[in-house]
Order: structure tokens, then sequence, then C-alpha cells
């Protein structure tokens, strides 16, 4: 059973199709990575996923079961999604704790106070931060209790919407650590949205390419090592960010 | 040796916190000839405040001293705030982040370009739209004659940072300050806005400072290279020389970058106490 699998997916906002014909399928504990330039429909890809883009023809399963066009808490349990922006992201007038309860409440699940000490453990955020905040924390922080929030539900399947790209290198570091720590011990899958190539190396097996709302390609993350990528748009973004594209030649 | 272009010695900005004033740029010192140099840190390391207050730009109740900023026999530190208005862009230009929040929403494309050059130079009307159009071919805009009419919200990111560089480079300064200015922008977008800042620098012979948090973006694209770390340098290298850099703070940001060919299991993090003794 594949943790995400997506046939002939079509995704409008409004009368304008911006993806068209996406298929592809994420296997369970597998890291896939979406990129491509801004404007390729990849963000919109993961938004229709979780439900925040309704309007699309065609077929999303996730775990096995389809998914319906409406909002499905069902779906909630087994899906979450991380936004780019911490800064964004987060409430500014609701404490970190009320952040972390309120999933928990909505699905009625019970022993909350010791879930949400737990989860912070688990991002590694210290206790001292439970009450305090967005505006109190830093970006990394903040981006911790996105996790974290992301987390509460226990899905088995993480949305990553270029998690780290408003981050410093070195928090970036540390915040790459943390998801893949997590993958690890909770046995996620993760469906990740980037325009930064290394990071896809860093975190994932497999990618595909986007170019104006279509996948010209998909490759595993070897092709990063040497560059052995078919299409001419994937050679040019590869080499845009710096990877050498006479690698291929050379081995 | 002929003087230095630019030449800063012990300058500090601190702002007021209820406990007291806390100083962002420590003491900062530097010599620029008509090179590129590079500034790299973290975020609140003090890099955008060391290239605002070149400009003075530190508004109040933020504060700033320098002991010594001259800039081409003219001693910053002591012209008025007209001789100032002068000065910047027309002499020394900064390139802002994020073209979006930069630009003037309510005014064309062309128009604000053409005010960047009537500010500093008297020029027939005729000749400023002629330099405008002459000017956005430069920066690699197609039909710059379409462009000059168009609203900021009517283009993308990209060409909105070339319309700035346009703004910056059209009174011809001798010194450009580039406060990261691609991070808004997409890789492939990115490459080529660098170039073209490359190209037209070289081109020019202008000095160029390059802020920004990615290391191996300033190394590819600058001669020399100041790190900094909460207020202060902490190390200095020509950009070849980065990999080699001492500093475990350097050494430490450098580790942290993921590479294209990625092996490794974990990214090293920056242990904060190895060089800050706290």
């Amino acid at each position: 059973m594949s943790a995400i699998s997506l046939k002939n997916l079509d995704i409008s906002y409004q009368s304008k199709k911006v993806v068209r014909d996406v298929t592809f399928d994420v296997a369970e504990g597998e890291s896939f990575a979406l990129v491509g330039e801004s404007g390729s429909g990849k963000s919109t890809v993961l938004k229709a996923i979780a439900g925040l883009a309704p309007d699309w023809t065609g077929e999303i399963s996730i775990l096995g079961q389809a998914r319906s066009h409406k909002v499905d808490r069902d779906v909630a349990t087994r899906c979450q999604m991380v936004f780019q922006d911490p800064y964004g992201s987060l409430h500014p007038r609701k404490s970190v704790d009320t952040v972390l309860s309120e999933p928990l409440l909505i699905h009625g699940l019970g022993n909350r106070n010791s879930r949400v000490i737990d989860m912070l453990a688990a991002v590694g955020l210290d206790q001292r931060f439970r009450f305090r905040f967005p505006h109190q924390l830093s970006g990394g922080q903040r981006q911790r209790v996105a996790i974290a929030r992301a987390l509460m539900l226990e899905p088995k399947v993480m949305l990553l919407d270029e998690p780290t790209s408003a981050l410093d290198v070195s928090v970036q570091a540390e915040i790459l650590n943390l998801l893949k720590r997590l993958r690890r011990e909770q046995g996620l899958s993760y469906l990740m949205v980037t325009h930064n190539l290394p990071v896809v190396s860093f975190m994932c097996d497999r990618m595909a390419v986007m170019n104006k709302g279509r996948i010209v390609e998909i490759a595993p993350a070897s092709a990063l090592h040497d560059g052995s990528f078919t299409d001419p748009y994937s050679q040019s973004l590869y080499a845009a960010s710096g990877g050498n594209p006479d690698r291929k030649e050379m081995a | 040796m002929t003087a230095p272009l630019l030449s800063v010695e012990n300058l500090r900005v601190s702002f007021p916190t209820p406990a007291g004033r806390a100083d962002v740029v420590k003491g900062l010192s530097f010599d620029l000839g008509r090179e590129r140099l590079g500034i790299v840190g973290e975020s609140g390391s003090g890099k955008s405040m060391t290239g605002r207050a070149i400009l003075r730009l530190i508004r109040r109740p933020g504060h700033q001293s320098a002991d010594r900023m001259m800039f081409d026999g003219l001693d910053l530190t002591t012209l008025s705030e007209r001789e100032m208005r002068k000065l910047r862009g027309a002499r020394i230009s900064m390139i802002m982040q994020d073209p979006k929040f930069s630009l003037n929403p309510v005014m064309t494309v062309g128009d604000q370009i053409a005010e960047a050059l009537r500010t500093h130079e008297r020029l027939a009307r005729k000749d400023v739209g002629a330099r405008v159009i002459e000017m956005l071919h430069s920066v690699r805009i197609n039909e710059p004659e379409r462009v000059v009419r168009l609203f900021p919200h009517e283009v993308s990111g990209g060409m909105g940072q070339r319309i700035m560089i346009a703004m910056m480079l059209i009174p011809q300064p001798d010194l450009l300050i580039a406060d990261e200015p691609t991070s808004a922008l997409d890789v492939s977008v990115q490459a080529q806005v660098l170039d073209l800042i490359d190209e037209l620098v070289r081109n020019k012979g202008m000095a160029l400072i390059l802020i920004s948090h990615d290391l191996n973006l300033v190394a590819r694209y600058c001669d020399r290279i100041l790190v900094m770390h909460s207020g202060k340098v902490v190390e200095s290298c020509a950009a070849k020389d980065l990999h080699e850099a001492t500093h475990p703070y350097t050494r430490g940001l450098l580790a942290a970058v993921p590479r294209m060919e990625e092996t490794r299991d974990e990214l090293p993090v920056l242990d904060r106490s190895a060089w800050s003794g706290t």
C-alpha cells in the first residue's frame, strides 16, 4: 500500500487549470520531493492533498483510502501539513500549549496534558516554551512548534511545504535533522515541496521535477550525485542550483 | 597603493532595550577598494545593519557611531543630512531584499526609475526616457518600452528585482550595497540576477558589498569575505580560501549546508558554546 497515490490529478483555481495530469505514488516510509520553480504548481499539489484546494479532478488516496472533496476528519488523522513560513502559520494570540491541544480537542482525544509534554520533548523544545506565544520564539523554535502541531494526531503521512526556506542555514540544519529523526522514529512518509536541491539530496529518496503544472521527470535522489537527469528542464534546474552538468560525462 | 574607496573604523550600532542599550554592531572595521566584498552571517549578526550604517540609514532610536568612516575623501560621520541625501543613490546605492516591498506600488516602473535619475541629474525629459529604456535593456528586460508602463504588481519577482537594480544603477554609483538581493527569488532566477550584478559591477568598475547568509553564493561572487557573528567580524578571508576557513563558527556554518552529493546521515549543528564562552 502506498502512503500517497495520485492519479491523473488536475487542479484548478477558479477557471484556470494550474496542475495537469499529475500521477505518482509515494511508498510507505518513503520521503518524496516535488521540486520546481515558483508557479510550477508544486505547492498546489500539496494543498489539494490536504484539502485546501478543493477544485480538483482525478484520484487522491492516502494510505489506500480515497480522499473526498469535502473536509475530511479521517484524512486529518492520517495526513498533516507543515507550512513554509513559521511566522505566518501560527496564530499570534494562541500560546504553544493552546496550538498543540487544539487538534486533540477537535478529535476528542484525552490525556492532552501528557501528550503536549511528550510532543514538545519529541521536537526538541524545552518545557518552558509551553506557555509562550509565537512572538516570544525564534524562527527555528516556531518551525518546531509547527511540526509538533502537525504531529499531534500521530499522522503517518506528512506534507512539508518548504519547511526550511525561511530559516538560516544553521537553523535549517537543525530542522532537517529533526525531520529526519522523526521520520525514522515514527515511521513517517514525507511528501516535501522545495526548490533547494541539496535539501532533497539530504532528505529524500525520490523526486518529481515540475514545470508549468506538469511533472516532467521522476528521478531517484541519486540523480543529484551524478546529474543523470533526462529531461532538459531538470538538467537546467540542476545546473542553476550549482550541480555540475558535465558530471555524467566525467563519471 | 591608492587610498581605499571606503574605510570604516570601529563602527558601532546600538538600539535601546529595557535592559539598556544593546549593541548590534560592535566595533567593525574594514577597508574597501574597487572590489567585491561579501558579508555573511546568520540573522541577527548585524550584517544588514552594517550596510545601512554606511548610508547612515539607522533610524532613531537606533544609534550609530564610528571613529572613522571615509568614502572617497568624504567623512561620512560629519556630513550634514542634506549632503548625505546627495550621496545616497548617486554615489552609494543599495539594493534591498524584496522587490515586492521596495517598489512603490502606485507608480509605474518607468516613472520610478526616472525619479531616481532626475533626483540626481538635470536632464531633458526626452533624455531621461532614453536613459531609462537603455538601463532596462542593460538589465536584460525584453520590450522595455512596454515594461516602463507597467506597475510593480504586474511584473514577476525576478523582473522586479531587475527593475530595482536598474533603478539603483542608473545614477552610476561608485559603491553598490546589495542586501540579500536574491533571497526572495527562485534558484534559477537567482543566478541570472547575480550574474547581471556581477557583470555590471565589473564593467563599470564599481565596488560591491554583497550581504547574504548564503556562504557558497558569496564565495562565488566576491573577492573577499567577512564573516560576522553577533556584531563582530570573526573571520576575514579571500573568497577562494573560504573552504580553508579556520574559525569554528565559519567552519560550523559551512558544514551545516546540505550538499548536492549528500551522503551524511545527519548535518552537523553549530555548537554555540565553542567560541562565545557562554
